[in-house]
């Protein structure tokens, strides 16, 4: 292994310009004579809209337009849509409602825009939207999923809020497996709302080109290719090639950044209209009304098991709410994305789940890091959890007792896993957490009145997204592959060019690390390029941890590409045949001879072209490539929480963390690390502290970052981190993916020692001191009836 | 508009505002000095925070005409642009103490406010609590608090970087 190369943890290419201020995200980019967007939204979660009287508002100082709904209509601008097709168990295919950038008669959620401003300050245009007259008929709302289909109707198209009712797996084979259970755990589960809070948040800034007709658009996006696309061929705000989208330094996006939001379609609709640059940027409270939220789920679970804890079968019935429409992706998540990850780790003969999606007047929801896999870690993890318990099993054993062994395996759910050993990570996990240890500690808590638990998460995700054909069949409006373009200089240096797009992955490191050992280059001399349209001609974007996975498979296959090229170019230079040419360590070697020419002449040969001069070879050396995976990839690991409780107060610290994950090839580790520990926190926040609130006049309670509980330093602890390695078949590199594995794997970690700890299993999410102290209030009297 | 004048990054500078003019705005708008961010509108995530006379200060929360005749410092104004990185800018690269970048020069200027008020030897409790002020939504804060407690003692071993800061 080379410093520089696979595997070394080298630092970051990225890190010089964030660390001296030299960062250029959205709301850095000026440009001249810009203005600025402030949006009027809606108070109400659910009202008609009687009026709007801008002419107050126009003759504000500083003023350049006042945009309503109806100019957007009177303009033909087309609306936002959901991009994967999702069928009900009756055939009849989803509800999608119409999702106007600026809303046209009716507002379905607090923060609905209704009117932009366009000023010359942000100052200026706030003072002018507090002018905006918006006379509304207020109507009853509904915010609880559960409650939706007794509730007000929020769209035409959607009777009773139901966007579909679909299933999987054999419901019938399910009840049999059921009928012959020796056991049978059942769970009542809520899986809480989460809002994503990327620290830069969302912003836009559009130009209009008068000379050229063509517009650009710079926006806090994690895949601007895919943003063009919806823009230009749904939305129909310019054609696809007058049309640029530049995503530029991103802080941090966990999903709520893939999705294509009313306030860039607005700012590039009102550039051309006002012939003005136009930025908005978004203050934290337009996040938390806006940005689209992740999980809220509402789930029955049981699991059948037969004498010896081993399992026969589960279903689920969830319901899942996707807000008051229906945000890009948002159809996938509770479906593909989450019943397909029911068998977990196990071999699970049957699997069979339901999943009613529905509106209600809450923000939309879409993918938040995990996107459905969370959710389905933690019905499957707290279900193995509570079996083990009930049956008096050891948790670990009964894990180990339904692991699937063998390779690959089909499971009832879609997933065909390729590679994987879970005995390994959890042993490893085991033993990195001295779970040998752990009585000796829980008695040693109890005498400083702490309850110590400890609980374990054996999950598993579907990384790698997406083989396009298998996404295509499930309903998905595009395909997921990925492409890559390397150029290479004349003197040498590469540029690589991905449609993935890093905020916050350190994609210029790792990418880089892969040419710099395929093409034996110094890592200095590669740069990597994203997030422009007009440099990378096509991309699908980094969400689904598939990164590595796809995007740099595109650029193995690219690579692949260049060296059988540059060895014709060195064929010609060293005079012998292209099939007696070795290149290995940034050298081209006549086989069998000291001929040889280096890395850089080829490279320069290539261009200069003096060898090679009208023949068939062309000159260049540019190679591109689309790399469609043949499956998905399927991390796994084990993560183990130990928590302490105080007895009196019911607050629950995090003593120990550690964990094991497979993500198959490793780049580099320090980047795999920071990865997983970020991930961990985002699990840990959901466990103990966020959640978002609506009250049920559809008002988000939890609105602003004094109200809803983010995790701070003091909140978290340090993390035992260790990897075990089955490399993924489905890709040339092996690799399976880290970007999400914390936040699917610690939830349930985090409750099953709660659990564990105070002896019962009535613990909801974010379990916070109240929450844990009410648990362990109600579960008192049984358990005092029981020591009796 | 009343006019400003304060001294940033060792430049004197001054600008005609409004009065409900912040100081970020001030730094980013009128001085082109990005570095310094806006996370959120309730003080809560520090992403804004520089020094104002040499103490960490949240500057959304601190109008520009509250800093006349001010010293302030900027994550910019750290380094030599010429020179060698801060210690505590090192500490955060070498230890991977960020990812997207966002919340790291609000983190960097927290951090350096720890190590003036609690000294180079900084323990992992200590530098959790004192970081109350700071979010990151990225790194788990794992890395960030290894990092500030090398960047803390690389400042106390003294070297090129911290007197050029200094």
């Amino acid at each position: 292994m080379s410093a520089t190369g696979i595997g070394a943890a080298v630092r970051r290419k990225e890190d010089i310009r964030f660390i001296t201020g030299k960062g250029q995200y959205t709301d850095d980019v000026v440009r001249p004579s810009a203005t600025r967007a402030v949006f009027v939204r809606s108070p109400h979660a659910h009202a008609k809209i009687k009026s709007i009287d801008t002419s107050a508002a126009a003759k504000m100082p500083g003023v350049i337009a006042v945009l309503t709904g109806a100019d957007l209509a009177g303009d033909k601008i087309g609306n936002l849509i959901c991009g994967w097709m999702i069928h009900s168990k009756d055939g009849s295919p989803m509800k999608m409602a119409p999702h106007p950038a600026l809303a046209s008669g009716k507002v379905n959620y607090v923060g609905d825009a209704v009117a932009v401003v366009i000023a010359e300050t942000q100052a200026q245009g706030r003072d002018a939207a507090d002018k905006v007259a918006v006379e509304y008929e207020v109507l009853p709302a509904v915010s609880d999923p559960a409650k939706t289909k007794s509730g007000p109707q929020i769209h035409d198209v959607a009777p009773k809020n139901t966007i579909y009712e679909w299933s999987l797996g054999d419901q019938k084979a399910v009840d049999a497996a059921f009928a012959q259970a020796k056991h049978v755990t059942k769970l009542d589960l809520i899986n809480n709302r989460l809002v994503p809070n990327a620290i830069e948040p969302r912003a836009a800034l559009a130009e209009y080109d008068a000379g050229n007709d063509s517009l650009t658009l710079w926006n806090t996006s994690q895949n601007p290719h895919v943003a063009r696309l919806v823009i230009s061929a749904f939305v129909g705000i310019a054609p696809e090639h007058k049309l640029r989208v530049i995503a530029p330094d991103v802080g941090g996006g966990f999903g709520s950044k893939i999705f294509i939001y009313p306030e860039e379609v607005v700012c590039l609709w009102a550039a051309r209209k006002v012939r003005r640059p136009v930025k908005w940027t978004a203050d934290r409270g337009e996040s938390f009304l806006t940005d689209a939220h992740g999980r809220d789920h509402v789930t029955h679970a049981e699991l059948a098991l037969d004498g010896d804890g081993k399992i026969l079968a589960l279903r689920a019935k969830t319901i899942a709410n996707l807000g008051a429409y229906m945000s890009t992706f948002s159809s996938s998540v509770p479906t593909y994305l989450y019943a397909t990850l029911m068998s977990g780790q196990y071999n699970i003969p049957q699997i069979y789940c339901e999943v009613d999606a529905v509106y209600t007047n809450t923000a939309p929801v879409d993918a938040y890091r995990g996107a459905g896999r969370p959710e389905a870690t933690f019905v499957v993890e707290r279900l193995v959890e509570v079996a083990a318990r009930e049956m008096g099993l050891d948790p670990a054993d009964i894990r180990k007792r339904n692991f699937i062994k063998s390779f690959p395996h089909q499971t009832p759910v879609i997933m065909a896993y390729d590679a994987g050993d879970y005995n390994a990570s959890l042993k490893k996990a085991m033993e990195l957490a001295d779970v040998k240890g752990f009585n000796k500690r829980k008695r040693e808590s109890a005498r400083r009145g702490k309850l110590r638990g400890l609980g374990y998460s054996t999950y598993i995700e579907a990384c790698g997204i997406a083989p396009s054909q298998a996404v295509g069949s499930l309903g998905a409006g595009v395909g997921l592959w990925e492409s890559a373009e390397v150029r290479v200089n004349p003197t040498g240096t590469v540029e690589v060019l991905t449609g993935c797009h890093a905020h916050g992955q350190g994609h210029e490191t790792t990418f880089a690390q892969l040419v710099s050992e395929r093409l034996g280059i110094p890592f200095e001399n590669v740069s990597v390029v994203h997030g422009d349209t007009d440099k990378v001609q096509f991309g699908m974007g980094t969400y689904g941890s598939r990164s590595g996975a796809v995007g740099m498979s595109a650029i193995v296959k690219a690579l692949d590409k260049i060296e059988a090229k540059a060895k014709k170019v060195a064929a010609y230079m060293l005079e012998a045949a292209e099939g007696d040419i070795e290149f290995k360590d940034g050298k081209f070697t006549v086989a069998g001879t000291d001929k040889s020419a280096a890395w850089g002449e080829v490279a320069l040969n290539a261009y200069i072209a003096h060898k090679f001069s009208g023949q068939e070879l062309e000159p260049g050396l540019k190679e591109t490539s689309f790399y469609d995976p043949t499956n998905f990839t399927f991390p796994a690991g084990c993560h183990i929480c130990e928590v302490e409780v105080d007895a009196e107060t019911g607050k629950a610290d995090i003593v120990n963390w550690t964990a094991v994950d497979d993500f198959g090839t490793v780049i580099n580790p320090m980047i795999v690390e920071g990865q997983v520990h970020g991930g961990i926190a985002q699990g840990i926040g959901q466990a103990l502290l966020e959640g978002a609130v609506y009250d049920k006049n559809g008002q988000l309670v939890t609105g602003s970052l004094m109200d809803y509980a983010m995790p701070h330093a003091h909140d978290l602890p340090s993390f035992k981190i260790g990897l075990t390695e089955t490399k993924s078949p489905s890709n040339p590199l092996g690799i399976k993916g880290c970007g999400e594995a914390g936040a699917i794997a610690a939830p349930a970690a985090v409750i099953n020692a709660i659990t564990d700890a105070i002896g019962t299993e009535q613990v909801v999410m974010p379990a916070t001191a109240n929450t844990v102290w009410m648990a362990m209030q109600q579960a008192q009297p049984a358990q005092r009836v029981a020591a009796e | 508009m009343p006019a400003v004048s304060m001294t940033v990054n060792g430049k004197a500078v001054k600008g005609d505002v409004e009065e409900r003019t912040l100081l970020v705005q001030f730094l980013r708008e009128d001085l082109r000095l990005t570095g310094t961010h806006v996370g959120c509108d309730t003080s809560q995530c520090g992403a804004c925070v520089v020094h104002i006379d040499g103490i960490a200060v949240k500057s959304c929360t601190t109008l520009a005409l509250q800093c006349e005749g001010a010293n302030i410092t900027t994550i910019e104004g750290l380094a030599d642009p010429n020179g060698p990185l801060h210690p505590m800018q090192e500490a955060f690269r070498e230890h991977h103490g960020l990812q997207c970048g966002y919340c790291t020069p609000g983190m960097i200027m927290a951090a350096l406010d720890i190590v003036r008020r609690k000294g180079h030897d900084l323990d992992e409790k200590t530098i959790r609590e004192q970081l109350d002020g700071n979010i990151c939504r990225c790194t788990g804060y794992h890395n960030i608090v290894k990092a500030i407690a090398a960047g803390a003692k690389a400042m106390g071993r003294g070297g090129p970087a911290r007197q050029a800061a200094e």
